[in-house]
């Protein structure tokens, strides 16, 4: 047992240093800003006067580290500053955005994932067969696909006919029901995206096992096709297909931008882009370093899980 | 009745895509002569397929001015036209062709991304192979920058620092290109690594060659391989990366014709029934799957894995 608490911890440890300079590289980004922070937000026009008031309200006054070390403590507070745009508290404006795009992101794994994990081991049983290099086909090409693609076949073909609505308009007083409806596009959209990939690994790691003797040992037993693969190479072949959940996972994260502004979805994807269109600063770095945390944590997650999945990696040496 | 009728014509899309690759890959055959003509006689017919669509591209970019009927930003008409003889496709958001801006996007898009992906690959592979064939803390520092830049995501990363620098092309070009460089530099040093153990580098070291020599005449030509294999796919992702940033309005800006903002300066006009906004789309996916064929047979060939 101790050798795997150790092992979590000293990733665990790994991950926080991780995090800790990515924090100094999302926030030292703005101190390589040729010029002056100021200057650049409020144009040639304006006069020292409010640059100089301008470098104050901002803290642009103080030294660097000095700013970083507060911009830190708040952020682990909960406390991101206030937006340059519209003055408000950044803390306010991420809040419920997070918690849809987390819903958003949930959502698409909980279709995804059954799913990916369904037509990998299909596929991998029918092996060669027309199923399998039809699936394999769709996969490749749904990979290549940029997302604003296949999110604008799906409107094209599921919301014009009413079917689904083409902009996914939330807010808290939206029921689930009504909100697992409206969201159903961007999730489907999010769910074809990260399904080719799934599907592929799935296959190529229980492929990989069905050449080794035991499988073939449990062939030569007579089991059906069916049962040597869920019971005897599915387990093994679970530490690459946990790491590419993991990664597809946190792609979702990521993922969810582009399909956020295409549905209009409230999240947290479409309130960096639109601060990235404004110029805004501290809510880019304050999203950016939510989304650099979630991808950190799901990587992580992922090197735990699919070492615990294999007792030859624990006990290593 | 529609669905079949759409099925329908995705099997003859799909059939008359395949006849395509077939008949370029017999033309191709019968144009080159030796190695060549083998290799190709071998691929497979989506190759055939990626190759010829690959090279329509290539031609439509470079002679983007005879092909297209009107001028990259010459307003012709009353805004969304429909498709008639005059406009093909009809016009855009501000009375544009359509058919012209998408002939003068494969000029931007694809020239764009190509330059970013040469790029990447010149710094990727040249600090690759340095930290491989030097080693020691040259090697640490480098894989442990790129280790950090690898752990941000690359889209939230490169949105970060276009906020920074703003948004032009040479900008979104260096922003993209240092982030996929990252990527470069880890394939370009592990497949180096595997290199500078063999005898014959220890001899070129015994001989007195320079790092740069080293570099260039004896470790590149044996990794150069995989890293073209490479090179096709790190530009279906820069592509990508870029047609997404355009998509958002942070990558190539207007009035520059560019695929990823044509779909969304014309995003509306789907929800009124019209395809107009999936042209462009459609052409960015049907280069990256062109190029994902042709490296499928590549790396098939490089790695000689029989199915």
């Amino acid at each position: 047992m101790s050798a795997i608490w150790t092992m979590i911890a000293k990733r665990l440890g790994l991950g926080l240093l991780t995090l800790f300079v990515i924090s100094v590289l999302i926030f030292g980004a703005t101190e390589l800003l040729p010029g002056d922070l100021a200057k650049n937000i409020l144009g040639q026009s304006a006069t020292p006067e409010t640059v100089a008031a301008f470098r104050r309200e901002l803290g642009l006054d103080l030294p660097a580290h000095t700013r970083y070390l507060n911009w830190l403590l708040g952020a682990v507070q909960g406390d991101f500053g206030t937006s340059l745009a519209n003055k408000r508290p950044i803390a306010d404006l991420i809040a419920t955005r997070l918690g849809n795009t987390l819903f958003l992101a949930l959502y698409a794994a909980a279709i995804s994932i059954p799913l990916s994990l369904m037509l990998g081991v299909l596929a991998a049983l029918y092996r060669n067969t027309i199923f399998d290099r039809t699936a394999n086909a769709l996969a490749l090409s749904s990979i290549s696909f940029p997302e604003f693609f296949v999110a604008y076949i799906l409107i094209f073909i599921l919301a014009q006919s009413g079917l689904f609505p083409s902009m996914s308009r939330v807010d808290p007083d939206t029921g689930f029901a009504e909100t697992l409806y409206r969201t159903f596009l961007p999730a489907l959209t999010l769910t074809l995206v990260v399904t080719a990939h799934m599907m592929r690994m799935t296959r190529a790691a229980i492929i990989n096992l069905l050449a080794s003797p035991y499988i073939e040992m449990a062939r030569l037993k007579g089991m059906t096709p069916m049962r040597v693969i869920l019971h005897h190479a599915l387990p093994n072949a679970l530490a690459p297909i946990i790491t590419v959940v993991a990664l597809n996972l946190a792609y979702l994260i990521t993922g969810v931008v582009v399909v956020e502004v295409v549905f209009v979805y409230p999240g947290l994807g479409q309130l960096m882009v639109d601060s990235v269109a404004k110029r805004d600063f501290p809510v880019v770095q304050a999203v950016a370093l939510i989304f650099a945390a979630a991808y950190v944590l799901l990587n992580l997650t992922a090197d735990v899980l699919s070492t615990l999945s294999n007792p030859r990696l624990i006990h290593r040496k | 009745m529609n669905v079949l009728i759409t099925l329908f014509w995705i099997a003859v899309a799909i059939a008359g895509a395949m006849a395509a690759g077939w008949l370029f890959r017999a033309a191709a055959v019968a144009l080159t002569r030796g190695g060549t003509a083998r290799a190709l006689r071998t691929a497979p017919v989506t190759a055939g397929f990626g190759m010829l669509v690959i090279l329509l591209y290539v031609l439509v970019a470079l002679f983007a001015p005879l092909i297209a009927p009107y001028a990259e930003r010459e307003v012709v008409g009353a805004q969304f036209l429909p498709w008639d003889s005059t406009h093909v496709f009809g016009t855009d958001n501000l009375g544009r062709d359509t058919l012209s801006r998408l002939i003068y996007g494969a000029r931007n898009t694809v020239g764009i991304a190509f330059a970013t992906t040469a790029l990447a690959f010149a710094m990727g592979a040249i600090l690759g192979l340095l930290a491989a064939t030097v080693g020691g803390w040259l090697d640490q520092i480098l894989s442990r920058i790129v280790d950090i830049l690898m752990a941000i995501p690359a889209l939230i990363f490169s949105l970060l620092l276009l906020t920074i620098f703003g948004t032009s092309v040479p900008t979104l070009i260096l922003v993209i290109a240092t982030i996929d460089s990252t990527r470069v530099f880890r394939l370009a040093r592990s497949v180096a690594l595997n290199i500078v153990v063999m005898d014959y580098i220890e001899a070129a070291k015994l001989r007195g060659e320079g790092l740069w020599r080293l570099i260039t005449r004896e470790i590149l030509p044996n990794a150069l391989a995989p890293l073209v294999a490479e090179f096709g796919l790190r530009f279906c992702f820069v592509f990508l990366a870029i047609s997404a940033l355009s998509f958002l309005g942070v990558g190539v800006q207007p009035p520059t014709a560019d695929w990823g903002s044509m779909v969304r300066e014309n995003a509306a006009l789907i929800t009124f029934g019209d395809v107009t906004p999936l042209l462009p789309a459609g052409a960015i996916a049907l280069l990256t799957v062109a190029v994902n064929f042709v490296v499928d047979w590549m790396l098939h060939r490089a790695s000689g894995l029989k199915e």
